[in-house]
């Protein structure tokens, strides 16, 4: 036996072949394909021969009106909803947290919507925001404001259908976020409030000396995942408003997805997909060194 | 947060006030929670009205307590689409991306959390940079690449490409970092090779492992729309998520229908995810603490 005694080489191949053969199979290689293909001309159904062009897609999607929106949409969905989603996140695990009776039921309540398909969930409120008085959320609203609210196609609407996708979305997606921190809280040590309680802190002091530092990573990855989530927006879009009203709720996906397949144009939806993947790069390096930071303070 | 100090030691102002902050939180959950019921109470209920109830009566008390209720609907979805169809290919292709997962990433995940091997550091790396990777970047090409091979309109276009699964790998490479090494050096010691110490120390010892893997495939491939939408035209594999979006796009638009498809679309999850909420929460959890 010449091999090292605690050498498992012929063993351990075997072991982790399947999952190597899938990994570059079906997540290297298209990678790797889109990265090519977003450098050609390939248009499925052309007489054009494959020709390298450089840049030329890139140039083309990043001048493109409806793809510059898509852009604009993506950033404002990240914008609005990673710190309302986040926010309100925290607070109803902080409200879970305090040990009140009945916490199981909200916390069930919450966290259901979870495993509602997102084509379900907007199915659903596409009912829900049905225009005219009639409207479930229209005569909701109406009957709050005593008849104030003016009553309006939600969907329909260039001002209100990016909102309304939004809505849908944090509500289908809070519970996730919320599960998430109630863990982190739960893990936080009584005695570092209870020495913050002893050198006179009040509730709000321990929050931001002790809470929000201890929560800082499970913080950072609910933003990360959220930020990251804002920009794959393409399910509820696709089913309720395909876009619109004038590229209202269009998304760099739902641009993607279009390019391929209503128009057959390849490479420009491979460009737009290396678009996607550096913008999500850009957020997981952007959490990798504030996670890292935190490593060296500690 | 914590208030452990006991009843008779804490002034009656402080117990006012420690009162009220217990109304308001449990005010503020109510209303949260009403917010999160009403959308799926509508949604039953509406699934048991006459079709011709459940736009016209969406604005009022009726779209919650309804006058009059119908099963009508529920006959009406196997009538008009092959719902058990759609269950059967999402159950299908749902669990042989889940069953599949937890052999090939858990093996690979304990493959390089424990064996010394050539190749190890590079798999390592392979892996961390692909779980970044999220569907959506690879989408297209992966488009053609399956069609290339002829897998449109299969099963298999909708399992093969996400078996092997980059975070799933991670987290099981994590548990098994952290478990002791002490029962595998035991049982090496008694003689048992790799493959047994797998088998009779490694996997009884790891469920916690799986069934937080188990969780986190299942929801991330369950409600897949994308995919099934770029790869099959077929009824006869399509999944619910697309076929909901398809029947609602169906003429006649009856809203009863429709949220019928969703209430029996969702049931059997949710009584699932009820009964296993703690393990749910757990999973979803341990997937948080990778960050």
């Amino acid at each position: 036996m010449t091999r090292r005694l605690n050498d498992n080489t012929p063993t351990a191949w075997p072991l982790v072949l399947p999952a190597v053969v899938g990994l570059v199979a079906f997540v290297a290689v298209p990678f790797l394909l889109a990265l090519f293909l977003s450098l050609t001309n390939l248009r499925l159904g052309s007489p054009l021969p494959l020709e390298y062009v450089g840049l030329r897609q890139y140039v083309r999607i990043f001048t493109a009106p409806s793809f510059q929106r898509a852009l604009v949409n993506n950033a404002v969905f990240a914008m609005v909803v990673v710190p309302v989603q986040t926010t309100l996140a925290l607070a109803l695990a902080i409200l879970l947290n305090r040990g009140l009776r009945g916490m199981a039921i909200f916390r069930t309540l919450f966290f259901m919507p979870v495993v509602f398909p997102m084509a379900l969930v907007a199915v659903v409120w596409e009912l829900l925001y049905a225009p005219g008085s009639t409207g479930t959320l229209n005569a909701f609203l109406g009957t709050v404001t005593l008849g104030w609210w003016e009553p309006k196609a939600f969907l329909h609407d260039a001002f209100w259908a990016l909102p309304a996708i939004m809505v849908l979305s944090i509500w289908q997606g809070l519970g996730f976020q919320m599960v998430i921190l109630l863990a982190g809280l739960q893990s936080i040590p009584d005695q570092l409030y209870e020495a913050a309680s002893i050198d006179g802190a009040g509730k709000l002091s321990q929050f931001w000396h002790v809470t929000l530092p201890q929560l800082r990573n499970p913080l950072v990855f609910v933003v990360l995942l959220t930020g990251i989530l804002a920009f794959r927006v393409f399910d509820q879009v696709q089913i309720l408003t395909q876009g619109g009203p004038n590229d209202a709720t269009t998304t760099v996906m739902y641009e993607a997805v279009t390019a391929a397949f209503s128009r057959q144009q390849v490479a420009r939806a491979s460009a737009m997909t290396v678009v996607f993947f550096l913008i999500v790069l850009a957020i997981t390096l952007g959490q990798r060194m504030l996670v890292r930071e935190e490593r060296e303070v500690a | 947060m914590n208030d452990r100090v006991p009843d008779y030691a804490v002034p009656v102002r402080r117990r006012m006030t420690a009162l009220a902050a217990t109304a308001t939180n449990y005010l503020v959950l109510t209303v949260g929670a009403l917010v999160y019921v009403a959308p799926i109470l509508f949604m039953i209920v509406a699934s048991f009205k006459p079709d011709e109830r459940v736009l016209p009566e969406a604005g009022t008390w009726q779209a919650f307590f309804p006058e009059r209720t119908t099963a009508e609907n529920y006959g009406d979805v196997f009538e008009r689409v092959r719902f058990g169809r759609y269950m059967l290919n999402s159950m299908l292709v749902t669990g042989s991306i889940v069953g599949g997962g937890l052999v090939v990433n858990s093996l690979a995940g304990y493959a390089l959390a424990r064996l010394q091997w050539r190749g190890r550091g590079a798999v390592f790396r392979v892996v961390l940079a692909l779980m970044i990777l999220p569907l959506e970047a690879i989408a297209v090409p992966l488009f053609y690449e399956t069609t290339l091979l002829g897998w449109r309109d299969t099963y298999v276009v909708q399992i093969v490409p996400f078996v092997a699964n980059a975070f799933a790998i991670y987290l099981f490479y994590s548990f098994f970092l952290g478990m002791p090494k002490e029962l595998e050096e035991a049982a090496r010691i008694d003689g048992a090779g790799v493959w047994r110490t797998l088998v009779e120390i490694i996997l009884p010892n790891a469920k916690p492992a799986f069934a937080a893997a188990a969780i986190t495939t299942f929801l991330m491939y369950w409600g897949l729309y994308l995919w099934p939408l770029m790869v099959t035209t077929h009824e006869d594999v399509r999944p619910l998520p697309l076929a909901v979006a398809t029947f609602r796009t169906l003429p006649p638009l009856n809203w009863g229908d429709i949220m019928a498809f969703a209430v029996m679309m969702v049931a059997p999850v949710l009584v699932v995810f009820i009964i296993f909420q703690r393990w749910f929460v757990r999973g979803v959890a341990a997937s948080g603490m990778k960050g």
